[in-house]
């Protein structure tokens, strides 16, 4: 995984990741099983009802966002937390670094969450001096491998246990398995050390509820509720498009996102944190601190790619994509992979960028058919590359011959010349051509179809 | 009835007897087909890689060949159907002149596997078959037109034929357009997957209504070795003429 002033080398990363086996076999048996549970766990259900709805719902938040947001805010504030709005990365990072510094604190638990790799959280706290454990048991695996999650909830999709287990050998010392449930215990026994002495827990949030100022945890490991519950402080980090209005519209996403995303009826855990310990309670953080980060959203939800934002994070539209299976996550080269992660890293860091990912789909639709809010992912790509086009980042040669097919296609004379160039010239184009396409391709007929038929 | 052929700059190209099976097929039950010459290209490739001028100009083209009469067009594939019906409207969404005859044309196309069962019930017409088939779902087929069932009933209709379900019959053989040839080592995987299927499933033919699609997975089969034919659905059907 490389990046470049030039853009996001995908092509170099896609075919670096199909020559590695094990992660070819990594990736289709998880996407496999998660493809087969997710239709199980929609099978029998009124499905597209409960799209509908939801995505509705999505909708009329981003129609009301700022509304929404400062009412999360001052519900927030009355519950006891302290909210802090972050207009980027930057300003996020340095605020939850500084809450943790005027704590003196130098080390905290965590539980997974995507807008905190959007921000480059860890590294930054590691820069300040803070030792950070992630505890959910994928985040926990890709952090003593050294490496950014390669999904949007299973962050090491593209290991295999194995390779699980001779990192637990080498990284923590213990005796070599491969047995998920031995390597689970290993886990549980260091990370339980860590719930326990930790002073700060992070979170992040899959939704915040603007009338009541909670912030509502998914997990499958307890973890979350641990960082949450356990520490003096918490702080929870979350973008501002996850607000929905009222703990009633919560069911809408209950019943959708765990089917969704792994195939489950329901999560295991789900928490709703509503500021700090009250008199009374005998968990929760004594300090809460929620920050909300915007990092261009104010201006996408007002454009006309605002129904990105409708997103959920299940990563539903990850499994569906035939690009993202072949590939896995890392070769995107990005915090987010996939159909989602393409628009949404074009929208966050720019076409510059993002633009060789926009290479990165068939538009076949199967991502659409999946997304639990009906994001018309394959629209928002197309759009995004017209875009392109209209920027002029595709590369000359294909400039040249698409205006060349702009020309031609309206020639019938040209397009059959063209036809019959094709035939004849094919034994030297497939020499000096592009050869990975020619050579897939077989010889144009020499009597085109159009002159046979009468 | 009378009808007018989009044969599709591939099979014009490549698969000349896929359009002639679509005449002989249409013809052998009485349908009058006639084939505007002068016809090209839909302009899918423009229009998905993100080239909007160019594919106004194919779509442009295209309205000028076909306009001027009610009969259906038929075409044998369900993406150039797709980008005809589902695109063109909104490629002139700023013109209403032009708008509005992007939507006349998009109301009169059908994808051939679409218009021999809806308009013509061929699947009740006895036609024969022979050999294990499968059928590949192609994309934009399945999710942008909903077309699911009518190549199957036409597949199952064939007597003395056995039609085999293709496990994840839906998933995109990787062609994608120009997307074959950006992201070669990708789409050849894609087709391996494919292929890998269609071959667990023991079929001594796979089929499809989309050249593009069965033009990737031939050249799967080709680079694997395998005996395995691939012919477009038109071509399977056309067989079973007497």
């Amino acid at each position: 995984m490389s990046t470049s002033t030039q853009g996001i080398p995908f092509r170099t990363n896609a075919a670096e990741a199909l020559r590695n086996a094990t992660l070819r076999g990594a990736m289709r048996n998880a996407t496999d099983t998660f493809t087969i549970k997710r239709a199980d766990a929609l099978s029998g259900v009124p499905v597209e009802e409960w799209r509908e709805q939801a995505s509705a719902m999505r909708l009329h938040v981003l129609d009301n966002l700022s509304d929404y947001v400062d009412r999360f805010e001052k519900n927030a504030a009355r519950a006891g937390a302290r909210v802090h709005r972050a207009k980027d990365s930057q300003e996020a990072r340095e605020r939850i670094g500084s809450i943790l510094k005027d704590h003196g604190i130098g080390s905290v638990v965590k539980s997974k969450s995507m807008v905190s790799e959007e921000i480059h959280l860890n590294n930054y706290l590691e820069t300040q001096g803070v030792r950070v454990v992630e505890t959910d048991l994928g985040e926990y695996i890709i952090q003593i491998a050294g490496e950014g999650p390669s999904h949007i909830i299973v962050p090491a999709i593209h290991k295999d246990r194995r390779q699980v287990g001779k990192l637990f050998a080498e990284k923590l010392g213990c005796e070599y398995s491969d047995d998920p449930a031995v390597l689970t215990r290993i886990a549980k026994k260091i990370l339980r050390e860590e719930f326990l002495s930790a002073k700060a827990g992070i979170s992040g949030a899959n939704f915040a509820v603007a009338d009541s100022g909670s912030i509502v945890l998914f997990t499958n490991e307890g973890n979350g509720r641990m960082c949450t519950t356990l520490p003096p402080l918490h702080i929870a980090v979350l973008s501002i498009e996850k607000m929905i209005p009222s703990l009633a519209d919560l069911p809408k996403f209950i019943r959708l996102l765990p089917r969704s995303a792994t195939g489950q009826i329901l999560t295991s855990y789900m928490s709703v944190i509503t500021g700090t310990r009250k008199p009374g309670e005998s968990t929760g953080a004594e300090e809460m601190h929620i920050v909300l980060v915007d990092n261009g959203r104010s201006e996408i939800v007002n454009g006309e790619y605002r129904e990105m934002l409708k997103c959920i994070r299940c990563g539903a539209c990850l499994n569906a994509c035939p690009v993202y299976r072949m590939v896995g996550g890392h070769a995107y080269g990005t915090t987010y992979p996939g159909p989602m992660g393409i628009v949404l890293t074009t929208l966050l860091d720019g076409m510059e960028k993002a633009n060789p990912l926009l290479e990165a789909t068939t538009l076949c639709g199967a991502c659409e058919d999946v997304c639990p809010v009906k994001v018309p992912l394959p629209q928002l790509l197309r759009r995004l590359r017209e875009r392109r086009v209209e920027e002029g980042l595709t590369p000359k040669l294909e400039q040249t011959g698409m205006a060349g097919f702009g020309k031609i296609v309206k020639s019938p004379f040209l397009f059959h010349l063209g036809q019959t160039a094709a035939h004849f010239l094919w034994p030297v184009a497939t020499k000096i051509g592009p050869k990975v396409a020619l050579d897939r391709l077989p010889r144009p007929v020499g009597k085109i179809f159009g002159r046979r038929v009468s | 009835m009378r009808v007018q052929l989009f044969a599709t700059c591939l099979v014009d190209t490549f698969f000349p007897e896929t359009g002639e099976a679509t005449v002989r097929l249409l013809r052998h039950f009485g349908v009058e087909v006639s084939y505007p010459q002068g016809q090209t290209c839909c302009g899918k490739p423009a229009d998905s890689g993100g080239y909007r001028h160019e594919s106004r100009k194919a779509a442009e083209h295209f309205i000028s060949i076909f306009e001027g009469n009610d009969d259906p067009i038929v075409i044998p594939s369900g993406s150039c159907v797709s980008m005809v019906k589902n695109h063109y409207p909104d490629l002139f969404k700023d013109d209403s002149r032009m708008r509005e005859k992007a939507e006349a044309i998009a109301g009169r196309a059908y994808e051939l596997s679409q218009f021999l069962v809806n308009v013509l019930k061929i699947h009740e017409a006895n036609l024969s078959g022979k050999g294990r088939i499968t059928y590949h779902a192609s994309c934009q087929l399945t999710r942008e037109l909903g077309v699911r069932e009518e190549p199957l009933l036409l597949l199952q209709s064939l007597k003395g034929a056995e039609l085999v379900p293709l496990p994840y019959a839906d998933r995109c053989c990787g062609f994608g357009g120009i997307f074959m040839a950006k992201l070669p080592e990708v789409s050849m995987a894609l087709a391996d997957e494919k292929l890998d299927t269609v071959l667990s499933t023991g079929a001594d033919t796979v089929t499809g209504c989309d050249h593009g699609c069965l033009m990737n997975i031939a050249d799967a089969i080709r680079r694997r070795g395998s005996a395995v034919q691939v012919k477009h659905i038109a071509v399977v059907l056309a067989e079973g003429l007497r």
